[in-house]
């Protein structure tokens, strides 16, 4: 699907600003360096490709839900920690898993 | 124990509960597990990649919460302090369960060069379904799976639990610069393999073939 013909002459380039990217998505780039990243993203297709993906791969991960604690699990814990006391307060949804 | 500087500011809200925590209050200790046994099991979970062997580490963890908490000096959060403890614990686990394999020193496992993009499949704008499948997820949970695990603690802290690098760096004990070389190559690792993945199910989903898993 994707053409990787005409960019191939500037790989070097491609590995110089990788080790940047991940800084570049998290905005804690200086100025300079991400004008570079920048410059070269407009004429390389694959380097505009892995800074998107990186970009949607992190969003993915962050709003996956996180499961709940499972309902038995909880229950071991508040005994191991003595608290059964205070294990009332359970919330409504917590069977999953 | 003595714990490094956090640049985030501790809120009144758990200043409180650090207080009566130290006085020895019950209520505060059901407090502080409620509001943190779920976000240190899903940690747990990842590290030791089991739910017995996760939930031997919870109980671990705040047990030694509850026995160190007269030492704990406020100078991190609540939270930054727990899943270091936490992680100390799994990595304790982790070395008992093989030592012959695993240890606390063993340099990064991943070698010059590994992180090279080779994969250029486009899958930003792929369906929500296709992205957020349950199969999709699967995936997703293998690929973490997979890291090392110097490099998936990192992640897991930094961008699933959305810690700052700076908390980061202060629940592993890690320096600043080492958390972002590691989180880089996570980061990188995740991308190639989803995009693999996605690849192949773009493909499978234009053919109606059942998708090759994953070698
Ligand atoms: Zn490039």
């Amino acid at each position: 699907m994707t053409e990787h013909t005409q960019h191939d002459h500037d790989r070097s380039e491609c590995r110089r600003l990788l080790s940047s990217l991940s800084d570049y998505v998290d905005g804690e780039l200086d100025d300079a360096l991400c004008r570079a990243i920048e410059a070269h993203m407009a004429e390389c297709e694959n380097c505009r490709i892995v800074v998107n993906t990186l970009t949607r791969t992190i969003e993915l991960y962050h709003t996956a839900p996180a499961p709940d604690l499972p309902q038995d699990v909880r229950v071991r814990l508040y005994k191991t920690l003595k608290l059964e006391d205070f294990i009332a307060s359970e919330p409504p949804d917590a069977t999953e898993g | 124990m003595v714990f490094s500087m956090s640049t985030t500011a501790i809120t009144n809200d758990e200043q409180d509960l650090i207080r009566r925590l130290q006085a020895g209050d019950q209520a505060a200790y059901a407090e502080m597990v409620e509001r943190y046994a779920g976000r240190i099991y899903n940690l747990a979970l990842r590290l030791m990649g089991d739910e017995a062997a996760a939930e031997d580490v919870l109980q671990e963890t705040f047990l030694s919460a509850f026995r160190a908490i007269d030492r704990f000096e406020g100078r991190s959060q609540l939270g930054t302090w727990l899943y270091r403890i936490a992680n100390n614990t799994a990595l304790m686990q982790l070395r008992k369960k093989e030592p012959a394999t695993f240890s606390l020193d063993s340099p990064l496992e991943t070698e010059e060069g590994d992180e090279i993009p080779r994969q250029f499949f486009d899958f930003c704008c792929l369906p929500e379904r296709d992205l957020l499948s349950d199969e999709a997820r699967a995936e997703m949970r293998a690929a973490i799976d997979a890291l090392p695990e110097s490099l998936r603690v990192v992640f897991v802290l930094r961008d699933i639990e959305g810690l700052s690098t700076r908390e980061t760096a202060d629940a592993l004990g890690l320096s600043v610069p080492a958390v972002k070389t590691r989180l880089m190559r996570a980061r990188l690792a995740l991308r190639e393999r989803l995009s693999a993945y996605f690849a192949r199910s773009a493909i499978s989903s234009e053919t109606g073939e059942p998708i090759t898993p994953t070698t």
